[in-house]
């Protein structure tokens, strides 16, 4: 569960004061399939940021899984995100001279995993997003398509409860873009909550509640299980 | 995160961009190279001017005319000015012989001599000394007997050949029992030395050794260039060095004209001057490991913001703060490690190669100046690394994970 109360993030621009995200109200539950939509500058990507601990806001309360989280420092938060959050990113944020293991276990390295543990999660997360015979490869040696499936793979090694995901589909082509929306809808099925910031309608459209903001205000919520 | 995980990881970093870690590696090694290399010609030099003096004998103390003085008692100075005040006499060096703590003593006499045997001439340096002089300066006979034994102002027609002075005058022929002519005298060859190298920077083997009467008649003179002693032990040295002074003091009527060096002084004068000289060189050296220091923080510093995604990433999926610092400066630790083993191994290897084209000298690095030189290289390494590394760990991850 993500609970956040009176939620605001302001950035100083230019010595004018920004309101990326103003006063929000917002319940996420779990295994929830949530949609966040709006115009550039809205403030959905720092919404999701705020969501995923990545943005501290900058008054306001966020209670994760029960937790008040607003108070931690870096590296409390950081120990958040490892346990309940996975990422997808637009432009997928592979290390390049990992291969798509190391890639998908770099989690599990920086959890002090032993590493006979972790290459059996690594390969069998791999394995499920039919990754197996490509595991080796570096991403300079991966399609578009199969670098946001080794991103998918990374997200979801801790198997964490919310996966969020930023334009997942925004630097893919259709049929691409198409087989991510598919793997990351399998997931939700299996109970993880999705949570994808979009431009585009056609994704926006297949989840189940709809956010949509303007000007750091959410001003429309539909579809939402309470609404 | 477990450090071997850390280790392969910075590494794998490294890796990534071969030109601008093997630029570095070559800028440490140089580095160690040149403390590693420096040192140890300053040590070579060191061993090998200690060794020259400890040649000269042991338990030694020089006698010479005039008083230097300087602070310390006399050191080498005393050897460079050597000025004349009363001349030493053959019955000073007897006086001296006579002390309590002293075990031997002779006379030396030098000058310059034209020596000619038959149809050929060479002009040499001509000593005039006594019997103990052999013992004394540990010179071995290859061919007949050192100066016969007897009273020193008796002056008996024999003489003592170095090796390369027989061998120009004689060839393979044996010089025993040859005339020899110096100046208007003549005398027998009862012994030759055997090859003494450079002892205490004089050329032995380029000498011929007479009786000190003979000398002081060829030369002229009744003075006594030095007089060399032996003192019983080497604890006696500093006392015996007083009883000489106190002894030449009423010789002289009461003037203190002598200076007494003793080896031991001299030895430890230059091992002090060439131990400064080797730590200066080693910190020379050493600036270029700073030198080093800054340039992999330079680089260290551009690899964080071309990595500014990738700290961003490692943020998002859970990378503590320590954890990135401890990745950068892994990085950096394994930059001045690998650096310093290369730079030891070049620098090794120079020294050897120096000892080769030497062979005189003993070039070779003292481990104290090694050990410190890699100490220098990772400490930089570390240092230098620190800035980059907190830059890398205090990135936003929002900021950073919007460069890609």
């Amino acid at each position: 569960m993500m609970e956040l109360r009176g939620i605001c993030r302001e950035y100083e621009v230019g010595g004018e004061t920004v309101h990326a995200l103003d006063n929000v109200d917002l319940t996420i539950r779990p295994g929830e399939y949530v949609s966040i939509m709006g115009p550039s500058g809205s403030g959905k990507s720092t919404l999701l940021n705020v969501l995923g601990l990545l943005d501290r806001p900058t008054a306001g309360s966020y209670a994760l899984q029960g937790e008040d989280v607003s108070k931690l420092d870096d590296d409390a938060l950081a120990a958040k995100r490892q346990k309940h959050i996975g990422f997808i990113f637009q432009f997928f944020h592979l290390i390049p001279r990992l291969t798509a293991l190391e890639n998908v276990e770099l989690p599990l390295v920086l959890a002090g995993a032993a590493p006979r543990e972790r290459r059996e999660r690594a390969t069998q997360v791999l394995e499920s997003l039919g990754l197996g015979p490509r595991m080796h490869h570096r991403p300079d040696q991966l399609s578009g398509g199969e670098r946001q499936r080794v991103a998918i793979g990374r997200a979801i090694i801790m198997q964490p409860s919310f996966l969020l995901a930023d334009e997942p589909t925004g630097n893919l082509d259709s049929k691409s873009g198409g087989e991510i929306m598919q793997i990351v809808e399998d997931l939700h099925h299996k109970g993880i909550a999705l949570l994808i910031v979009t431009h585009d309608p056609l994704i926006g459209g297949r989840a189940h509640r709809h956010l949509t903001l303007r000007d750091g205000k959410i001003v429309k919520d539909e579809g939402s299980d309470t609404a | 995160m477990k450090a071997l995980d850390t280790t392969r990881l910075s590494l794998q970093a490294l890796r990534r961009y071969p030109l601008r870690t093997s630029m570095l590696l070559l800028a440490i090694a140089i580095g160690v190279a040149a403390v590693v290399m420096l040192t140890a010609v300053g040590e070579g030099a060191r061993r090998y001017v200690t060794g020259q003096f400890a040649s000269l004998g042991t338990n030694l103390l020089i006698v010479l005319p005039g008083k230097s003085d300087t602070a310390g008692g006399g050191g080498i100075e005393g050897l460079l000015i050597g000025e004349t005040a009363r001349e030493l006499t053959l019955e000073d060096t007897i006086a001296v012989g006579r002390l309590g703590r002293v075990r031997q003593v002779t006379p030396v006499v030098v000058g310059a001599g034209t020596v000619s045997s038959r149809a050929r001439v060479r002009d040499i340096t001509v000593i005039g000394t006594s019997e103990p002089m052999a013992a004394i300066q540990h010179w071995t006979i290859e061919l007949g007997r050192f100066l016969p034994p007897g009273d020193l102002d008796v002056a008996t027609p024999v003489c003592v050949l170095g090796y390369t002075v027989a061998h120009e005058l004689y060839d393979t022929e044996s010089p025993l029992g040859q005339w020899l002519r110096i100046g208007d005298s003549r005398c027998r060859v009862v012994g030759m030395l055997t090859k003494q190298g450079l002892a205490g920077g004089f050329k032995v083997d380029e000498t011929v050794i007479l009786p000190v009467a003979n000398a002081q008649q060829i030369f002229n003179t009744s003075a006594v260039f030095r007089i060399l002693v032996e003192a019983t032990s080497r604890d006696s040295i500093k006392a015996a060095k007083s009883d000489i002074i106190a002894l030449i003091k009423t010789r002289h009527a009461g003037t203190e004209d002598v200076t007494v060096v003793t080896q031991d002084a001299l030895v430890s004068t230059f091992d002090q001057i060439f131990g400064m000289i080797t730590a200066g060189l080693a910190a020379i050296a050493a600036i270029s490991l700073i030198v080093a220091g800054v340039l992999i923080m330079n680089v260290m510093l551009v690899a964080v913001s071309q990595r500014t995604a990738e700290i961003g990433l490692l943020k998002a999926v859970g990378a503590r703060h320590r954890q990135i610092i401890a990745l950068f400066l892994t990085e950096a630790a394994c930059l001045s490690l690998l650096g310093a083993v290369v730079g030891l191994a070049i620098g090794t290897a120079g020294s050897w190669v120096l000892t080769l084209m030497f062979p005189v000298l003993d070039f070779s690095a003292p481990p104290w100046a090694s050990a410190a030189a890699v100490g220098v290289a990772i400490a930089s390494g570390l240092l230098f690394g620190i800035l980059p590394a907190r830059r890398a760990a205090n990135l936003d991850p929002v900021l950073a994970l919007m460069k890609h």
